[in-house]
């Protein structure tokens, strides 16, 4: 059985005769009462979901307006938040800054080791691995981020604090890896929620890619292997072309999850103090656009305070959204060029 | 070295050979490079293993002895404070079945149908528009949806915080999840099938009803039971909009409802040992259900399946 | 048909789930066996109700909300108490927007207009009739520490407030020194934990500091976090913090100090270091002036008290609840469970949870005030 959540398959990439999709709308539909009420029930249902999502944006920027207009800070440039009084002032620096950084360095962690456990799983291992292997990892998609934040605040934060030490040794003299004196522990860290964000989508990535990679034609394959390629050779010139958008889609979608994620980064991340100085450090607190509306939606009891929090959410809605829009943008050219 | 030819443009720099390629044993670079990646697939796979199998492991180790008391499947947590042991999580163990059941039944129909749209009628810009509200839908931070849901149910209609309103910010997460895969599916199915239909002179909405969804039935339900996973675990929703209790509620449109996320963030809050037993048992509880889910999926997907 | 499979499916789910709640149950009298230092107040309500009751708010009061749920539903099988935790600013948001029966909160109702809104009005508004302010539970805040071979540490407000600020980190500082001689101080860097959420325990901390520390707290109190340091989720997040750090320092309430087997520091406001105790906090409590309208009981703290044995760092909560409910019956099962929470025996229990008794003279105004309800 082959399943994806991405909305990209083999299919999408094979066009039908008229070089269209082969099934986009084609002309059966008749006049009769039954076509006219299930086609209008489809259409009915694509409309709710324009009108959900329309409905969402409004709402969104409907609470976010007056908040924003209140705003004595530039919202885009500012890296205060101090929504309470009169002259609230807010703005995303910061904010962005952390929710970036932790979900660069889980993709940087989760894709290349997803897509190498994928085509381990499906090109690799003996049967007797393979099998509970994925079995396994699809369970673990299915684990709830909670329980991933709690695990690495109580039993694998501990382990950090050497990895970190290294990573700062071999690498300080880049501010990015650079440990900062007085900072916080390692477990607290943007680092240590990029990890803790790899770990959690590492089964999303994995289970997606694992599938695309089980559709590559056996044709392909066993005609890479007979032209005397190597297994590398077979899966670099058969398997991998032929998996990169949903390889792509994959990672869309864990990039997604890391940016929005919740509660995990906010059990993990430290705060940091207001005033204190910016600092490019993956060894450094913060919060992400996700934590700092858990942290203050329970408290924020003035129009302006959630208005700004739902600004933050609006932003992270659109941050997430571009990164769909280039993900398909990217999927779209490689169709063109691959016919 | 033999040199050859698999994929245009695929292996950069190397020459196109005029003969056939001769099937030299492999030797030199290639060979070490196969092995190379051989072991370097082997590394990740461990490497990857690692925390994987390491949660699992230590939610097991310190989750499983509470689901071995038959209390926890038979009792609530009624007048069991955090620094007490005992009682059970039946209460949340049913409080998440009726949130995942409510949120597929409102979920499942839109989902289906749009993907039906998407693959069997939709045309031009209507669709094209569709498809991408999906995709925007798929990039909606659960924390936002809860956002909009009790701007909408609590500010504007001034409605309770009900499990009810937790299901329709849940719906939203489980919509496009759904359209994506059967989507999938449906275009999964051959289209001669369809084609055959039509030359007998069926409707297409017959067609549709009676020869695509149910060749396509069990890849929609493994798609569906994904959805409800992933719905099942979500925790900020419930932060917003569902307040936790230690009881047995089963009303919709009651106040509280318990579920196994918040359970674990309620005993979470505290260092007493009793209280993280039941952080890790109900963690556990949950995974369990999920695999029980999917055990359900493979099930259905095995007896449904369509031959041809 | 197998298109109506995936309806039969759901239709199973649910049923599955309906079916499953018949079997769940409630009852689990006899079971809870006590952990540690918890103990349960014997239930004397005698007057039960059959129904539930919805609050929210402060965090700090959860614990001794709980426990006195906990004895309350146990003797009394019919009634459900629900306490969400979220905070003492939601609570009210939350109650002035009709999602709960009573709102706990670590400050009473404000009198006066903050962003546009009088609390006190707003809530007298919901609720049809003037809303009261019943202290219910006192908290000590305890400044928590984590020092290696440091077992007693005295602070003054003065110092405290420089740790807090960020002007004075490492332990072995001689401000630090001079209010512990006796005490070997390492020179541990200094790392202060605060709430990153906002918070009520956050704002009558800093209430504290900027009341008796002689200008060497200059930020306007408030529940967001001003100082320095580095921020952690909630009172566990802190507690955690400090605990898995050497040389960490916190305020957090004084059951999570406890329950983490953290370091209590003595404070010395100028009578001399008082330790946290159920009693000295008692005697700060006592000391409390009423400032409030006949039931209507806030107190108002004096935190730069310099009377001997008081430990001045106190956090009352409140219950918020309507004088008169618009739901009579509503309102006899609030008036039935406030009862029982303001009971000597119940209020005797708390102590054990890190919680103080409402002194007798306090407590007996609660009770009068609880019986004017309706």
């Amino acid at each position: 059985m082959s399943t994806s959540i991405t909305g990209r398959s083999a299919v999408d990439e094979l066009p039908g005769p008229d070089g269209r999709s082969p099934l986009a709308g084609d002309r059966a539909g008749t006049g009769r009462l039954g076509d006219r009420l299930f086609g209008g029930a489809a259409t009915a249902s694509g409309l709710l979901v324009i009108a959900l999502v329309t409905l969402v944006g409004v709402f969104l920027v409907a609470q976010a307006i007056p908040a924003l207009q209140a705003n004595q800070a530039n919202f885009l440039t500012s890296r205060e938040w101090a929504t309470a009084g009169t002259s609230p002032r807010f703005g995303i620096v910061d904010l962005l800054w952390a929710t970036v950084v932790t979900s660069v360095i889980a993709m940087a962690i989760a894709v290349p080791l997803g897509v190498a456990i994928a085509l381990f799983i499906t090109q690799y291992a003996p049967t007797w691995l393979s099998r509970p292997a994925a079995a396994t990892i699809d369970l673990l998609a299915a684990v709830p981020s909670i329980v991933f934040g709690f695990w690495g605040l109580t039993i694998a934060g501990q382990y950090f604090e050497p990895v970190a030490g290294v990573i700062d040794a071999a690498l300080g003299w880049i501010p990015f890896f650079a440990e900062s004196e007085g900072g916080p522990s390692a477990k607290s860290t943007l680092a240590f929620a990029g990890v803790i964000l790899a770990i959690m989508v590492l089964p999303i990535v994995t289970a997606i890619s694992r599938e695309v990679f089980a559709q590559v034609p056996t044709a392909h394959k066993e005609g890479a292997l007979a032209l005397g390629a190597t297994q590398w050779e077979m899966i670099r010139t058969a398997v991998l072309p032929f998996g990169k958008p949903g390889v792509i889609s994959a990672a869309m979608l864990g990039l997604g999850r890391a940016l929005g994620e919740t509660l995990a980064v906010t059990i993990l991340l430290s705060a940091l103090n207001d005033g204190a100085p910016f600092s490019s450090s993956i060894f450094n607190g913060g919060a992400t656009f996700a934590s700092k509306i858990a942290l203050g939606i329970q408290e924020a009891n003035t129009a302006t305070s959630t208005g700004a929090l739902i600004a933050a959410g609006l932003v992270l809605f659109v941050l997430t959204f571009v990164v769909n829009a280039i993900a398909r943008v990217v999927i779209e050219r490689r169709k063109a060029f691959s016919e | 070295m033999s040199t050859i030819e698999l994929e245009t443009g695929t292996r950069g720099g190397s020459p196109a050979p005029a003969a056939p390629p001769t099937l030299s044993p492999k030797s030199g670079s290639r060979a070490v490079r196969d092995n190379l990646a051989r072991i370097v697939m082997w590394g990740a796979f461990v490497i990857g293993v690692i925390p994987l199998v390491w949660i699992l492991v230590s939610t097991i180790l310190k989750g499983g002895s509470m689901l071995l008391e038959s209390q926890w499947w038979t009792n609530s947590q009624a007048g069991i404070t955090n620094r007490r042991v005992g009682g059970g999580a039946v209460h949340a163990i049913q409080g998440t079945l009726i949130h995942a059941a409510v949120t597929t039944v409102l979920s499942v129909p839109v989902g289906v149908m749009t993907a039906v749209y998407l693959v069997e009628y939709g045309r031009g810009r209507l669709a094209r528009a569709v498809s991408f509200m999906v995709d925007i839908l798929t990039g909606i931070p659960s924390i936002v949806a809860a956002l909009f849901v009790y701007a909408l149910w609590v500010t504007t209609f001034g409605f309770q915080r009900v499990a009810f309103a937790v299901c329709l910010a849940l719906v939203l997460l489980m919509i496009p999840t759904i359209v994506r895969s059967t989507e999938e599916m449906l275009k999964l199915v051959p289209n001669e099938l369809r084609e055959a239909s039509y030359a007998l002179g069926v409707p297409k909405w017959k067609t549709i009803f009676k020869v695509v969804l149910p060749t396509a039935f069990s890849g929609i339900v493994t798609g569906v039971l994904l959805g409800v996973a992933r719905v099942m675990g979500e925790t900020a929703p419930l932060l917003v909009l569902g307040p936790y209790t230690q009881v047995i509620v089963t009303d919709l449109f009651a106040t509280n409802m318990a579920t196994l996320p918040t359970m674990i963030n309620q005993s979470r809050s505290e260092n007493l040992q009793p209280a993280l037993d039941r952080v890790w048992g109900a963690a556990l509880t949950l995974i369990l259900l999920v695999f029980l889910l999917n055990l359900l999926g493979r099930f259905i997907g095995r007896f449904s399946k369509v031959k041809g | 048909m197998k298109t109506l499979r995936l309806g039969q499916l759901a239709s199973i789910a649910l049923v599955g789930s309906i079916a499953l709640a018949g079997c769940g149950s409630d009852n689990n009298a006899g079971t809870g066996a006590t952990a540690g230092s918890g103990s349960s107040g014997s239930a004397a309500a005698a007057d039960c109700f059959d129904g539930t009751l919805n609050a929210e708010g402060s965090s700090a009061q959860k614990n001794a909300f709980e426990e006195a749920a906990a004895s309350y539903t146990a003797a009394c099988s019919g009634a459900t108490v629900n306490y969400n935790p979220t905070g003492s600013g939601a609570g009210i948001k939350q109650m002035l927007a009709g999602q709960v029966d009573f709102a706990g909160s670590d400050s009473a109702l404000k009198t006066e207009e903050k962003d546009g809104v009088v609390e006190s009005d707003a809530a007298a508004q919901v609720c049809g009739s003037p809303a009261w302010n019943l202290p219910m539970v006192t908290g000590p805040i305890a400044i928590a520490y984590n020092v290696g071979g440091v077992d007693s540490l005295t602070l003054t407000p003065t110092v405290a407030a420089d740790i807090f600020n960020g002007k004075i980190t490492t332990w072995n500082d001689p401000k630090i020194a001079a209010v512990n001689s006796g005490v070997t101080l390492p020179a541990t860097a200094i790392k202060v934990f605060f709430r990153s959420d906002e918070s009520g325990t956050t704002e009558n901390f800093t209430k504290y500091l900027a009341a008796a520390s002689d200008g060497g707290w200059t930020a306007e109190p408030g529940k967001k976090w001003t100082g320095k340091g580095e921020g952690k989720e909630k009172s566990s997040g802190v507690a955690e913090g400090v605990k898995s750090t050497d040389g960490g320092i916190t305020y957090v309430e004084w059951s999570y100090a406890k329950d983490n087997d953290l370091g209590v520091a003595k404070i010395d406001n100028g009578g001399g270091a008082v330790e946290l105790t159920g009693e000295t906090v008692g005697k700060a409590v006592e000391a409390a002036q009423p400032d409030g309208e006949g039931n209507d009981l806030r107190l108002k703290l004096d935190y730069a008290t310099k009377e001997a044995g008081a430990y001045p760092i106190l956090l009352v909560t409140y219950e918020i609840v309507c004088s008169k409910n618009k739901d009579a019956e509503k309102g006899k099962n609030i008036k039935s469970f406030l009862k029982h929470f303001a009971s000597a025996d119940v209020q005797k229990s708390l102590e054990d949870i890190g919680y103080a008794p409402l002194p007798a003279s306090v407590q007996s105004k609660v009770e009068t005030a609880i019986e004017a309800l309706s």
